[in-house]
């Protein structure tokens, strides 16, 4: 065939990043991960969560810790998903959510939104009265108790509840439970209406 | 076309006006033929068997023609074929289990290239799923990632709203696949409730019309770029919005590329048309992609096989992107303007907000130099073996306009993409996200029923061809006049392609030197055959095979060395295409 080989050729001098946005040739650039907190008010049927964690895992997000439970509408639930993406990449869960059928609305919480989150513990029972000292440290509350083991309850931010779970290590923990974080806006605002 | 033969006569004329009366559904099988009826359908892909026996039985009484198929995945291939033919969502049937499993390759296909189609599978009873039951599958869970929705059917009373719900979610918004799972004693069980109409769900929300200010921006951007060009995707086809888009182009002069999928959305001999562009696409569409300053992208999810790697694709241009999807933006390249709405209203708004034509003279004249530079052109010397090219080339220049084009995937499908002149949409039926092979033979018998008058060719390779050769069946009982030519080259060739470019010639698995005589076993099927072989021979062939009808398959055999160029390697610079083996080595 005619024409100019492959390095003959008129080329442009731009360049894109990998996330495909146009960048200085010159910069190595790419969007650093940060942490969003999306919140999701889904259709209650079976199979919704299915469909949400498929998604998230198809798609390769990084994701964090999911947490669904029953809004105050019988028919709808509310998840609480935390990814790590980079920008592009939250916005592409966010569309990607919001194009699942079953999905009502998805809005991404502002970094100061309510998050907790609640752990159980369950230790040795050797030294009661210390596993209590660290509970209430942490405003936590042992639950239950048998002679071999206390279970202590604890609920807050997730760094709150690493550092109990790191507290507890001196004793010999036996079991660990984290639900993963549930957020809301602060304020009067609500999310139930679409935005 | 009709399976009820069987039945004598009279008692057919009886039923025949029955289900014209519309008797009132008794059970939740009649209600799902009942929301097919109302949906317009004409036409059902299928294989019978246990678990969707009942709607089977339903559909005894309905003036809706089934098809049966020689295999589930060429149901849904034909109804996928169909779907990107009419326009409207195609319909496959299955059983449970197997039959389902089958399907599931066609729905991804037409899941990956946004092609309207509806799948239902039977499914064991309610109280026996999860139990393992006999040919149980979770269907569902299967197809969740390959579709729009799934539905697991309930109630009688209700599954043919599902049934409603998942047609018009198939064909609204972005198009795509959708499935009804049917469990037997749903179908089966007693029912009065007529089905609602076909709507979305009400969290379904489609944007139809940009935002105007956008709009305007995006304009004013274009107006005033040296280098535009249009990028046309599979959604100015499915839009149909190619009037549009030619209005667009013309009355700014603004050249044209399309995608593969997108292929017939633009007139290929327009003399603003530089063809397709991507990994095999055309040097002056890669060329014109590479160093344009202003992208207008539309219905095109900006796949690999046509960025190439992302960090060269069109990396001087502002981008607009115009789609149907909101997910779509961003998703790949970058879009400087977004603008999400159906490609058809958006292409409108975007003509009347120009407020100029481009200058763009010197670019159009560097586009109209490349194409000289750069011609679609392969060689053909006297000695050697028939050229694949040549005999589509041929094809094309034999058929009529509005002729469609079928194919499998492989080397064939790039020939036939690149030597075939399209004019029109709706013409270039093909499997592009997915690349599934045995894609043709069934796509043809769905393109063939969806239009009855136009002509259907399908150009097959060797490979695809074995791996859905069972559907000639198909094509001769129901007598459809469409011409299989096989590129025959006796090997996956465009794997051997890849061996000889990347894997130092190492051919694993490549060559299919035991391959069976095709024609012969066209006629064994009871098709016409002919065995092609010399140059002086193909226009006569393709004749005699056009002027048959019925079914009938050319066994092209070609030059086994013959390679697919121009070629961008996976993830490389389209500007840097290879136009012969020893290019590839300086990439
Ligand atoms: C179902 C399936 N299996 C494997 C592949 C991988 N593949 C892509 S192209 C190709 C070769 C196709 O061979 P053939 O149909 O004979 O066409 P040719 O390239 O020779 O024209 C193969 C094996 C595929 N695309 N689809």
């Amino acid at each position: 065939m005619p024409g100019p080989a492959p390095d003959e050729r008129i080329r442009p001098e731009g360049r894109r990043n990998t996330q495909g946005i146009r960048v200085d040739p010159e910069a190595e650039v790419t969007h650093e991960p940060r942490q969003a907190v999306l919140s999701a008010l889904v259709k209650h049927r079976p199979g919704v969560l299915s469909e949400v964690s498929g998604l998230f895992s198809r798609r390769q997000f990084n994701i964090e810790s999911l947490t669904v439970g029953p809004t105050s509408e019988e028919d709808t639930a509310r998840m609480t998903i935390l990814i790590e993406e980079p920008e592009p990449g939250i916005e592409q869960a966010k569309k990607q959510l919001q194009k699942l059928v079953p999905v009502v609305s998805v809005s991404e919480l502002e970094p100061e939104a309510v998050r907790r989150e609640l752990a159980l513990v369950k230790v040795g029972g050797e030294k009661p009265d210390d596993v209590n000292a660290v509970a209430e440290m942490y405003d936590g509350q042992a639950v239950d108790a048998s002679t071999d083991s206390v279970t202590v309850e604890i609920t807050g931010s997730k760094q709150k509840i690493d550092a109990a779970v790191e507290a507890f290590r001196q004793f010999d923990v036996q079991e660990i439970v984290r639900t993963g974080a549930a957020a809301l806006e602060r304020g009067p605002n609500t999310l139930d209406k679409d935005d | 076309m009709s399976e009820r033969a069987s039945v004598p006569k009279e008692e057919a004329d009886e039923q025949e006006t029955e289900s014209e009366d519309a008797a009132p559904v008794t059970t939740g099988a009649q209600s799902v033929v009942r929301a097919l009826e109302n949906a317009g359908t004409e036409y059902v892909f299928g294989v019978q068997g246990g678990a969707i026996m009942p709607v089977y039985d339903a559909l005894y009484d309905s003036d809706i023609n089934h098809v049966t198929m020689a295999h589930e995945q060429g149901a849904s291939h034909a109804a996928d074929a169909y779907g990107i033919v009419t326009g409207d969502p195609g319909v496959c049937f299955a059983t449970s289990g197997p039959g389902a499993t089958n399907l599931v390759t066609g729905i991804a296909d037409a899941n990956m290239d946004s092609d309207p189609m509806i799948a239902l599978t039977g499914q064991v009873s309610k109280e026996m799923v999860g139990n393992d039951a006999f040919q149980e599958t979770d269907t569902v869970g299967i197809t969740q990632p390959v579709t729009k929705e799934s539905y697991f059917a309930s109630s009688p009373d209700t599954v043919g709203d599902n049934v409603s719900e998942a047609f018009a979610l198939a064909d609204e918004g972005r198009q795509g696949p959708t499935l009804v799972d049917l469990p037997k004693d749903v179908t089966q069980g007693e029912t009065d409730i007529e089905p609602k109409a076909a709507a979305t769900p009400d969290t379904y929300e489609v944007q139809e019309e940009a935002d105007d200010e956008a709009v305007q921006e995006a304009a004013d951007a274009f107006a005033a770029a040296d280098r535009p060009v249009i990028l046309a995707g599979g959604g100015v086809i499915k839009a149909n919005a190619s009037a549009a888009l030619r209005e667009l182009a013309t009355e700014y002069e603004v050249p044209v590329v399309t995608t593969m999928p997108g292929i017939g959305s633009f007139p290929e001999d327009h003399e603003l048309s530089l063809e397709w562009a991507g990994m095999h696409g055309t040097g002056y569409a890669n060329l014109a992609i590479t160093n344009t300053d202003c992208l207008l992208a539309i219905g095109t999810r900006f796949d690999d096989r046509l960025t190439g790697g992302v960090d060269s694709f069109a990396p001087d241009a502002d981008v607009i992107h115009v789609d149907i999807d909101p997910a779509e933006i961003s998703k790949n390249i970058y879009a400087d303007y977004p603008l999400i709405g159906d490609a058809r209203k958006v292409l409108r708004q975007l003509f009347d907000a120009m407020p100029r034509a481009p200058e763009a003279d010197a670019w159009r004249e560097q586009c109209q130099d490349w194409k000289d530079e750069y011609p679609m052109e392969y060689e053909m010397p006297d000695d050697e073996p028939l050229k694949p090219q040549y005999v589509v080339e041929t094809f094309s220049d034999l058929t009529p306009d509005d002729t469609i084009v079928c194919t499998g995937v492989g080397q064939h499908q790039m020939w036939a993409s690149q030597f075939w002149e399209f004019t029109k949409p709706r013409t270039w039926v093909s499997s592009h996200g997915l690349g599934t092979m045995g894609y043709g033979v069934p796509a043809a018998i769905g393109a063939k029923l969806a239009a009855p008058d136009q002509e259907v060719v399908c150009f097959d390779g060797d490979g695809s061809f074995l791996m859905t050769v069972q559907g000639i069946s198909v094509a001769v009982r129901e007598n459809l006049d469409i011409t299989y030519v096989i590129l025959n080259n006796e090997a996956v060739g465009m794997v051997r392609q890849w061996q000889d470019g990347f894997y130092e010639g190492r051919r694993m698995a490549s060559e299919y030197p035991w391959i069976p005589a095709f024609d012969k076993l066209a006629e064994a099927f009871g098709a016409r055959g002919f065995r092609l072989e010399a140059e002086e021979d193909v226009e006569e062939t393709i004749q005699a095979a056009r002027d048959y009808d019925g079914p009938s398959v050319i066994d092209a055999h070609i030059d086994p060395g013959e390679n697919v160029f121009p070629m961008v390697p996976s993830g490389g610079d389209n500007g840097l295409f290879a136009l012969q083996e020893d290019h590839l080595e300086m990439l």
